[in-house]
């Protein structure tokens, strides 16, 4: 099986001395889905964001897709990285002054060079995907969190990635409409995507992760299957985290 | 109650306006009749009787001072839309510096814009043109007859520029820039972070990223402090007097030294002045528009 991501005890330090990152490794293989969870200002977020360079790091060694970055910012080989892997915010992030369907082929067009008719067809394709395709020609202001959430997946999805991010992808969403994020973000996963999401979705993590990465204070505290954490996760500070997350 | 309070101190304002300007309006009167000159254009028409060494249409002294204020204006807008035209593109690569990633850039363009925005322009104009120009040598730069920088002005393909055009569309140019660099910034970093993490994310460069989805957001928080800038650069024009380029403001003092003819001559140089500067605010509004529509909803 293939190994799509393979860190290597990499660390972060800020200023202060506050490790952001220490020494965190970690493993995900072709078609599997990692969620990390852990009380806010654990790291998840830096962690899951050094995977495209959009955080450095101070130490250590990170592989994806077979391109090794380390602590020296190496733009080429994160540009590499960024046009085969996507990446979905908690603020969705999607561009305000380009309509839906610009937004998506943005990418194809500029990174891809591919041709408009191409670009337009997957786009429509993907919104179809989505079940928003009637939202093309509108601006993101004209659609709800949920739908812009999928109009981010489904731009992420433009470049056809062999990974997927997700830093808390339904943390900005209305409760009722964090289903519809899921339920597409599940279809990817059976579709055999390799993902990564950052989340605290239980139920989401329940059904559809292979492994779970729990980190504290920049530290990854256990990694297990989903079915041992959930029902007897080894670590004292990993059973209060989900005690406190069940209240 | 509050509202019959509000109408009635705004009548006395009103009341105390009007007098001040029927103050005013009595004074020149008064001194109109004292001068013996009366308030007419008649003049216009007379000869100048003055040389001038830049002219974009032919001009002798024999001809009107009407035609003398035409010229001035043409050297005033060549000088004004030259230099609205360097100091934007050197306005925007100082703002990029300065927002940019590259340090040695960014430490550049802070100390240049710190230099040029805390100086006063007269003196960067002086500076500009006594010892940038006149200080230079007769053969400071000569690159095969294509360009050729000395004391007399800059020679650049065959287009000769005098050392007082060039030192004042320098001096004008520089000290804009410092602005607009500043008003760029303003805008970019307006934009939110996470339309930056959005782009890089998704493998566009940064160049592209810039123009795609950069610029377009930050463009609308740009274009009114841009325009205040190039109100300011039409208005500083006028110190060209100081280095003895022949601008409006010029020409319009030497007329009144001639002709006594302060008042009618400070209403031609208001005029015009105002209708340049409302032509450059509804050109920048139309763009404003233009782009915010096409911006629409956000």
């Amino acid at each position: 099986m293939n190994t799509i991501i393979k860190v290597k005890n990499i660390s972060k330090s800020y200023s202060r001395g506050l490790l952001a990152l220490d020494n965190v490794s970690l493993k995900v293989n072709q078609g599997k889905v990692l969620v990390i969870m852990g009380p806010s200002g654990s790291g998840k977020s830096t962690l899951i964001r050094t995977f495209n360079g959009l955080e450095t790091f101070d130490a250590g060694e990170i592989d994806i897709l077979g391109i090794k970055i380390n602590s020296n910012y190496d733009e080429r080989r994160i540009q590499k990285i960024r046009k085969r892997v996507g990446m979905v915010f908690q603020q969705f992030n999607l561009f305000p002054h380009l309509s839906i369907l610009d937004n998506i082929t943005l990418a194809p067009l500029n990174v891809q060079k591919r041709t408009r008719i191409d670009a337009e067809e997957f786009g429509m394709y993907l919104l179809n995907q989505m079940g928003i395709s009637m939202h093309a020609g509108k601006y993101p202001s004209q659609l709800s969190g949920g739908e812009q959430q999928r109009v981010a997946i489904a731009r992420a999805l433009a470049l056809k990635p062999e990974l997927l991010l997700f830093d808390e992808p339904t943390s900005a969403l209305d409760p009722e409409r964090i289903n519809e994020v899921l339920d597409v973000m599940r279809k990817l996963a059976q579709d055999g995507m390799t993902m990564v999401v950052v989340t605290h979705e239980i139920n989401f993590a329940k059904d559809v992760s292979d492994q779970i990465l729990f980190m504290d204070s920049g530290k990854v505290i256990e990694t297990s299957t989903p079915d041992i954490f959930f029902s007897n996760a080894k670590h004292e500070r990993s059973r209060k985290f989900l005690n406190q997350l069940d209240k | 109650m509050k509202g019959d309070k509000i109408i009635f101190f705004q009548i006395i304002i009103i009341l105390l306006l009007i007098c001040l300007f029927g103050f005013l309006i009595n004074n020149l009167i008064i001194n109109l009749i004292r001068t013996d000159l009366g308030f007419n254009f008649s003049w216009l028409l007379k000869p100048a009787s003055f040389a001038l060494a830049e002219h974009a249409l032919p001009y002798s002294p024999s001809d009107s001072y009407a035609w003398a204020l035409l010229i001035g204006w043409l050297n005033s807008l060549k000088v004004i839309f030259v230099s609205l035209f360097l100091s934007t593109i050197l306005g925007i690569i100082i703002g990029l510096s300065r927002t940019g990633n590259n340090v040695l850039l960014k430490i550049i363009s802070s100390f240049y814009i710190t230099i040029i925005r805390q100086t006063p322009l007269l003196l960067q104009l002086m500076f500009w043109y006594f010892v940038g120009f006149l200080g230079l040598k007769n053969n400071f730069i000569n690159f095969t007859n294509l360009l050729k920088i000395n004391n007399q002005g800059i020679e650049f393909l065959g287009l000769s520029l005098t050392s007082e055009f060039s030192a004042l569309i320098i001096g004008l140019s520089v000290f804009t820039s410092a602005f607009i660099a500043e008003v760029i910034r303003g805008g970019i970093i307006s934009v939110p972070k996470g339309q930056w993490e959005s782009f890089r994310s998704l493998g566009l460069s940064e160049r592209n990223g810039l123009i795609r989805v950069i610029i377009p957001q930050a463009l609308p928080a740009i274009i009114p402090g841009l325009t205040s800038q190039y109100l300011n650069l039409a208005k500083n024009s006028t110190l060209a007097i100081a280095i003895g380029y022949s601008d409006i403001y010029a020409i319009n003092d030497t007329i009144i030294n001639q002709t006594g003819r302060a008042i009618e001559c400070f209403i031609i140089l208001l005029l015009t002045f105002l209708i340049l500067n409302l032509l450059i605010t509804n050109l920048m509004e139309t763009i404003n528009k233009f782009i915010n529509k096409k911006n629409f909803l956000y």
